[in-house]
């Protein structure tokens, strides 16, 4: 496998220059015989069609909702960082490539970051172009805050809404494209697998989720921009129909996939209530300005109402652990401090898996008034989801999976280890290492989107020359073919078990032993009980209907069986990943003080895994991570 | 101009708000008859004698508002039944009330009487003895001029069409109530900031002209049945004599 | 609780449809409505019956995927809830529940409870944007725009598209959507250049697509999950009108 990070030369700060007038391009007036295929619609998709239309080449879009507008980059609440500085308190371009290494625990790539860095401010001169409405001071100019603990003020936010705002910026300008002819948009369509011919990418397969067809689709690239795997945990923040299915196929198809295993988990969440539940619903992390986190000393005061517990048998757990942070300690910090304190059975509300976050201290220093100004809109949310009102008794909260670091590895051009197919977005791994800073994924599907995929994908264009292949070529043929026998095998077991009982299973699994904290004997357990489940699944699954009309069945089916492979795949990942860092805790790597341990000796690299074929253990392989500009270095959060 | 769905709106709110001033200058008109005969024949026969191309112009304008007034609202209604030809199972409404949502019903309703005052007090083919009341009363100088006054009573003595006129009247009153304040909307004069002091007025607006105009109806059949003396009573001394010439025309009169 | 839910069922945009009664048992008042959806899915593949098909992803109110009509009310009789966001203990034990898909000619029944609701995409594609090429903006602060007016568009981008107004209109007007979606644009000043044409576009590929005329019932910002104001409605109709007048003189 090929994992030359194909990194420019020169300084950090050059190279991205460097490499945009080394890059080919493609002449305008032959833009329009390449074809592109982009997969999704989100923040990096949309903003790559809509780019790449923009210069003139063929652009067809696909997404699995009824319109581009609803994929989930729409739902990130707090903002989007960028460099400008406008605030005069020491931001940089550098600032923010070291924060984000940092950040990252040292499992970054730094030209990757560096350059996202120095897109950061180009594209919120883009949005706001855009007409995307940022929240702004009352002299007229952009507004920022302070975010995710940075210690500059240089978050750009529409209200709690700015992914949906930067998703309608993109999408208008793709609508733009759709409405001039120059990018076909394909809704309710899902990307089922990728067709390669002698060894490029070029085109995929997918099916029609209202007519049921499947299709062959050829063009001269693939952009993969799918978003992330969180709902291989069953619960996550996620939508309901976030999968990993296109990202998957193509690692089966030769794409390596790195770093699996690093996952963030939002330590805001609202706890499970029960059974029926069917996803988590994440609450701005601001609410840890205002709010103590607390649960009760003694386990047996659990069921107690919380008012009611005084406050000496209260153990305000972040405050006593993290002096100088307190409640805003980092989220895998405070994710697993409550954990510990679920673990010792202290946690509270249905199932004991919870934590109070208590607001009556600011409320009786600041007014109801005050609190219901800054969090109204939460506290609103919070009653409809538990029917608690949270300005009487401390909210419940806990941690929940929210957003996936690793993904397909690619290049510096953002292309994966087959050539042609692209990668954008949480999709990929390259920027996040093994912790997202917040408001940062944002950043990044735009920065790859709308200013680094037009260039390297016209280099790789320029490079091979146009010829999109015919979709009825025997290629092409051979995998529309396997990908309807899959379809067929799935609706001919006829068992029992729907899909979504199985994706429940699976999410057990992988949450209780490749959760917030993993060890090697939990972590090999689960590798036996996911394969079981997987054999399961084989014999009993049960898919009403026919395949040749609406189906939703029939999807999540597809679905459920390729996050059942992926977890494997994932917890062979956290297996193999014998230390501490970021989103990613090993218990047998940690302090006396039960801080993560980094081993950037023997781990200072990204894992690439290669799919070796149904049955066969994949292969790890390694990109070594240089750090040359940030000193590599301990996170202390004390 | 004219042509899509909101410049169909414009004309609706255009026409009506030349409906809504005419029933203000029609209503203050009308409640001269209150001052009496010579008042009321006095500016009846005013109105009657401006020069022919106001006087028709104005006809006609009204007239047109009415028509297309009218005419697009049914185009509306039918546009609007094709665009949800499904209804749901159960209809419910969170906002919007009667008043609303029966513009189309209190309209046409409208619409037909429309028709019949014109035909009543008018033109004047229900009652063709209406056209050949005259008196002095209210002319300057010794002209006979029309008696507008007297058809006026005459016309309100009839029970069932002094009620149907008041119906009448309640019915524009709530098209006022919705139609002043969806004017302002449609031609992008409203905002919520105001829109509460705009239906205040447009209800308020609305009743006065319910009062104004069901005022003489009501008048004439109070003093009809004896229970107050608003007009000079010789006018209702040969009330027994109408009711016997009329009672073959509206024979459902008990 | 136990329901007794009556639901629509429609296998595709030119088949008719008819309502379906199922009861549930041992619904949790925690659930959201569309988990106790699923919870009768699960027990129709028991039963081995074809489950409800529905439109839904998010789950949290803001994708605007979700679309059923719940006993009349388009996303429920809750004000400012999106149906994932409406739980079951807004419900009584026994009660009879009715499910419809939103019912306008201009958003056919693809099946079940799904609507086909691409006319909005296509409103969009005729002018729901501002022309800018991808590195050609100037400095974000280049232009100061006054916060109340950023707040006003900012309330009108909150639209999520979810079409409840065209559902809760008795009409079927599509007004409430586009004129949120127009007003965004014109009232910031980056929107100015192509205010006109857009208005203009906008409203003619409204008419084209087979929704209604508003009718000023106030139903659509009623049912509204982000509560967006009438008064981009009026600001639609005024800007408009000067169009109109603009192309007339021009």
């Amino acid at each position: 496998m090929n994992l030359d990070p194909q990194i420019p030369d020169g300084p950090i700060a050059d190279k991205w220059d460097n490499h945009r007038f080394s890059s080919k391009l493609v002449n305008p007036a032959n833009k329009r015989k390449y074809r592109i295929i982009v997969v999704g619609s989100g923040l990096a998709g949309g903003a790559a069609a809509a780019t790449l239309g923009e210069l003139g080449y063929q652009v067809d879009c696909f997404c699995y909702q009824d319109t581009p507008r609803r994929a989930h980059s729409i739902a990130a609440q707090g903002g989007i960082n960028a460099a400008k500085n406008y605030q005069n308190d020491g931001d940089s371009i550098h600032r923010l490539f070291y924060d984000t290494v940092k950040g990252g625990d040292f499992r970054s790539r730094e030209a990757n970051v560096y350059r996202l860095a120095q897109n950061s401010t180009n594209i919120i001169d883009q949005c706001v172009a855009q007409g995307v409405p940022f929240a702004r001071e009352y002299g007229g100019l952009l507004a920022n805050r302070s975010f995710g603990g940075a210690q500059v003020s240089r978050t750009f936010y529409a209200r709690g809404q700015t992914g949906q705002q930067l998703l309608l910026g993109a999408y208008s300008a793709l609508s733009r494209q759709i409405a001039s002819g120059q990018v076909q948009m394909h809704t309710r369509h899902e990307m089922l697998d990728l067709v390669k011919v002698d060894g490029h990418a070029k085109g995929i397969i997918t099916r029609n989720l209202v007519t049921g067809s499947t299709d062959a689709w050829t063009a001269d690239a693939v952009l993969i921009c799918t978003g992330g795997y969180g709902n291989v945990y069953y619960l996550s923040t996620n939508a309901a129909g976030c999968n990993v299915t296109a990202t998957y196929r193509a690692h089966r198809r030769g794409a390596g996939f790195a770093n699996p295993c690093f996952t963030q988990i939002h330590p805001t969440c609202i706890p499970v209530a029960g059974d029926h539940q069917s996803k988590l619903t994440l609450m701005s992390e601001s609410l840890r300005n205002d709010g103590r986190v607390w649960v009760p000393l003694d386990g047996k005061n659990c069921d107690k109402n919380p008012n009611d517990i005084a406050e000496e048998l209260r153990d305000y757990f972040l405050e006593r652990k993290y002096p100088s942070f307190g409640n805003l300690a980092p989220r895998d910090i405070s994710s697993r401090s409550a954990k510990e304190a679920c673990d010792e059975s202290r946690g509270v509300g249905p199932g004991g898996r919870g934590v109070y976050l208590d607001f009556a201290d600011s409320i009786s220093r600041l007014g109801e008034s005050a609190i219901r100004e800054r969090y109204g809109n939460l506290f609103q949310m919070y009653e409809r989801i538990t029917g608690e009102n949270a300005y009487k008794r401390p909210m419940r909260i806990y941690p929940a999976i929210h957003y996936t670091m690793g993904g397909l590895w690619v290049d510096y051009n953002l292309q994966s280890s087959v050539p042609g197919c692209f990668v954008l977005g949480e999709a990929n791994f390259s920027d996040h290492g093994a912790n997202r800073l917040g408001a940062s994924a944002l950043m990044q599907g735009l920065s790859d989107g709308y200013f680094v995929i037009p260039y390297t994908v016209g280099n790789y264009l320029a490079s091979t020359g146009a010829g999109t292949i015919s979709p009825d070529g025997p290629e092409v043929k051979e995998v529309l073919e396997s990908v309807k026998e899959r379809t067929s095998q799935l609706l001919s077991i006829s068992g029992k078990k729907s899909a979504r009982s199985y994706h429940k299973e699976l999410g057990q699994i992988m949450w209780e032993y490749a959760g917030m904290a993993r060890n090697a004997t939990g972590l090999q357990k689960a590798i036996g009980e996911i394969q079981d489940l997987r054999d399961h699944f084989q014999k009993n699954l049960l898919v009403p209907g026919t395949g040749d009309r609406l189906n939703v069945e029939l999807e999540r089916a597809g679905r459920v069986r390729d996050f059942i492979d992926f977890g494997e795949l994932l917890c062979r990942d956290a297996l193999e990943r014998n230390e501490s860092c970021g989103g990613h805790f090993r218990e047998e790597y940690q302090t006396k003080e039960g801080e993560a341990t980094r081993d950037d000796e023997n781990f200072a690299h990204a894992a690439v895994w290669e799919y070796k074929g149904e049955g066969k253990t994949p292969v790890r392989h390694k990109e070594e991570l240089q750090y040359e500009n940030v000193k590599l270095a301990v996170r202390s959060y004390k | 101009m004219f042509s899509s769905s909101l410049g169909k709106k414009y004309l609706m709110a255009l026409t009506g708000l030349v409906l809504i001033g005419f029933v203000f200058v029609h209503m203050a008109g009308n409640l001269q008859v209150l001052a009496g005969q010579a008042q009321i024949n006095a500016y009846a026969h005013s109105l009657q004698s401006l020069p022919w191309f106001i006087l028709w112009g104005s006809r006609l304008f009204l007239l047109a508002s009415v028509v297309i007034h009218a005419w697009t609202a049914y185009s509306l209604i039918i546009e609007n039944r094709k665009a949800r030809p499904d209804k749901n199972e159960v209809e419910v409404t969170k906002r919007a009330g009667w008043t609303s949502l029966k513009m189309g019903l209190t309209g046409s309703i409208l619409l037909a009487f429309i028709v019949f005052h014109l035909l009543h007090f008018t033109i004047r083919t229900i009652y063709p003895e209406y056209a050949e009341m005259t008196t002095t009363v209210g002319s300057t100088g010794d002209v006979e001029i029309h008696d507008a006054f007297s058809m006026i009573l005459a016309g309100f003595k009839h029970d069932i069409i002094s009620i149907f006129y008041v119906v009448a009247m309640f019915l524009l009153c709530r098209h006022l109530a919705h139609g002043f304040s969806s004017v302002f909307q449609s031609i992008g004069l409203r905002s919520e900031a105001w829109q509460g002091k705009l239906d205040l007025i447009a209800s308020g607006y609305a009743w006065l002209i319910f009062a104004g105009f069901s005022i003489i109806p009501l008048s004439v059949l109070a003093q009809k049945h004896g229970l107050y003396e608003f007009y000079d009573p010789s006018f209702f001394a040969s009330e027994a004599s109408e009711k016997i010439n009329t009672s073959n025309l509206l024979n459902n009169e008990s | 609780m136990k329901l007794t839910l009556k639901i629509w069922r429609q296998t595709g945009p030119t088949e008719n449809g008819s309502f379906e009664s199922h009861v549930l048992d041992d619904v949790s008042e925690d659930s959201s409505f569309l988990e106790m959806l699923d919870q009768l899915n699960e027990q129709l593949l028991k039963q081995g019956n074809e489950p409800i098909a529905f439109d839904h992803d998010c789950r949290e109110g803001i994708c605007g995927t979700c679309s059923l009509t719940i006993n009349g009310y388009a996303h429920g009789p809750e004000n400012s809830t999106t149906t994932c966001q409406l739980h079951m203990r807004k419900f009584n034990d026994g009660e009879t529940v009715t499910i419809e898909p939103f019912r306008a000619k201009a958003f056919p029944v693809v099946r079940d409870l799904i609507v086909d609701r691409s006319a909005f995409d296509r409103i969009i594609q005729s002018g729901g944007f501002i022309s800018v090429r991808t590195g050609s903006a100037p400095d974000g602060n280049s232009i100061p725009i006054s916060k109340v007016d950023a707040d006003k568009a900012m309330d009108a981008a909150a639209c999520i598209g979810c079409g409840a107004c065209v559902a809760s209109c008795k009409n079927a007007s599509a007004m409430l959507f586009t004129s949120a979606k127009a007003a965004h644009l014109n009232l910031l000043p980056q929107g100015q250049a192509e205010k006109d044409a857009r208005v203009l576009n906008m409203v003619s590929t409204m008419d084209d697509s087979g929704f209604g005329n508003c009718r000023n019932y106030g139903e659509c910002s009623a049912a509204c999950p982000k509560d967006i104001s009438l008064d981009y409605i009026a600001k639609l109709n005024r800007d408009h009108a000067k169009a109109k007048i603009k192309e007339i003189f021009s």
